[in-house]
């Protein structure tokens, strides 16, 4: 009998985790794959802060794949994603999470891996009802159908509250040995895994998906008011999650560096942006994203920086500001006073 | 058996993995790839990485703020 083989697509969550695991204890040979869009990256920020780079650092899907032993491909769907994201046909969540489209957008994707690589099947580890948005059960069968997939798409570790797939009404899995979990509750997939002994699996129900962090969808919002269009790039992305964000003008705001990791992590950037950090005391460094940005836009910028380092109480502090091609300004200003700095400039 | 680098340096993983995964594709079965990052993650994800597709981690290290790893492709 001919193996099947199925592509799963591996979070690093605990559900893909199962859902792979059962697959191949049916003697299905399955790979993984794991998409990147920019976003679902919360090890990052702990590689870029300095109070994070002593934890330990692991790609959760790499692991997931390791111990379930089977390949994993991590695809970068950065440029792809865009059109998700700014243009979602079922619109967002509580935040600018896209769901529903991120899902169907993901599996179309695992679709055309398989028809590219000669696999069978598609499985992922949704549970009916688990999730408000993108596993809801009256959703499942349309995300399956707009994806492309349609009975392509096996859930196993909720299959049995679902329409049989292709795989089950072909004998390619045995649909009796497929599971019925359903709902928030996460104890089944719990003894699920500790049935087969992973202990070490990251947090349930963990996400990592930034768009549903409320501050940072506020900082892409805050983005997108001040640029001609919504566009955006990956170091846009970055940017985002590093330092504090502080918008003294419409037309230009800093990120100011928070400690040394970012600072650090910002200095990759000075060609890209003004950067400006004082010379007479010891202080952060500072990017200006912006247009239009003025010798007095650059005073200011000044300021605001001196009040974030150690010469907040002098009289005065030196600063020097470097344009991206290199020109360098030099000046004197006094800090900026905590009250002058007002709370709405806080993206 | 040839030997080739791959600059991973300023990005963070995954993308390093990524940038990894893509250049190892256009290469031979016992080439060497030298990978250098500046994202200490990749000193646990590229090993991750090549340990559940077949290829060989032959060293790793730390120069200053870079970490590099060397790696033989392995088997299709």
């Amino acid at each position: 009998m001919t193996q099947r083989k199925a592509v799963s697509l591996i979070s690093g969550g605990l559900d893909s985790l199962l859902a792979t695991k059962v697959m191949l204890e049916q003697g299905v040979h399955v790979e993984g794959i794991n998409f990147f869009t920019g976003f679902c990256v919360e090890g990052h920020t702990h590689a870029i802060r300095k109070r994070d780079q002593q934890k330990e650092k692991r790609n959760n899907a790499l692991w997931c794949a390791e111990q379930l032993g089977v390949k994993l491909h991590i695809i970068d769907v950065i440029e792809e994603y865009k059109d998700v994201l700014l243009n979602p046909k079922h619109g967002y969540g509580a935040n600018l999470n896209p769901c529903q489209d991120c899902k169907t957008f993901m599996i179309h994707k695992a679709l055309e891996w398989i028809k590219a690589h000669d696999f069978d099947f598609i499985i992922t580890g949704e549970v009916v009802g688990q999730r408000p948005m993108s596993q809801r059960k009256d959703l499942m069968p349309v995300i399956a159908r707009e994806s492309g997939a349609n009975d392509l798409l096996l859930r196993p570790l909720c299959a049995k509250n679902l329409p049989e797939t292709l795989p089950e009404r072909e004998g390619w899995v045995d649909r009796s040995r497929l599971l019925d979990f359903s709902g928030r509750n996460r104890k089944p997939q719990m003894a699920l895994a500790a049935q087969y002994g992973f202990t070490d699996y990251a947090t349930p129900a963990g996400g990592c998906c930034f768009l549903t962090d409320e501050n940072y969808s506020k900082k892409v919002v805050d983005m997108w008011q001040h640029r001609p269009s919504r566009d955006y790039e990956l170091d846009d992305i970055m940017l985002l999650k590093v330092g504090r964000h502080i918008r003294p003008k419409d037309n230009f705001k800093l990120i100011v560096g928070r400690e040394e990791g970012e600072n650090k992590f910002m200095e990759g950037y000075r060609k890209q942006f003004i950067s400006i950090y004082t010379t007479s005391h010891p202080g952060p460094l500072v990017l200006l994203d912006g247009r239009d940005i003025s010798d007095a836009d650059i005073e200011l910028a000044g300021r605001i920086t001196a009040r974030f380092g150690q010469g907040r109480d002098a009289e005065t502090v030196d600063v020097e500001a470097r344009l991206p091609g290199g020109e360098i300004k030099t000046f004197q200003v006094a800090p900026m006073p905590p009250h002058a700095i007002k709370p709405e400039w806080y993206v | 058996m040839s030997q080739y680098e791959l600059d991973a340096r300023r990005i963070l993983c995954p993308m390093p993995v990524i940038r990894t995964q893509n250049r190892v594709v256009e290469l031979q079965p016992g080439d060497t790839l030298i990978v250098t990052c500046t994202d200490p993650g990749a000193l646990n994800d590229i090993p991750a990485w090549c340990r559940i597709n077949g290829h060989t981690v032959i060293k790793t290290e730390r120069r200053d703020d870079d970490v590099i790893i060397t790696l033989e492709v392995g088997a299709a």
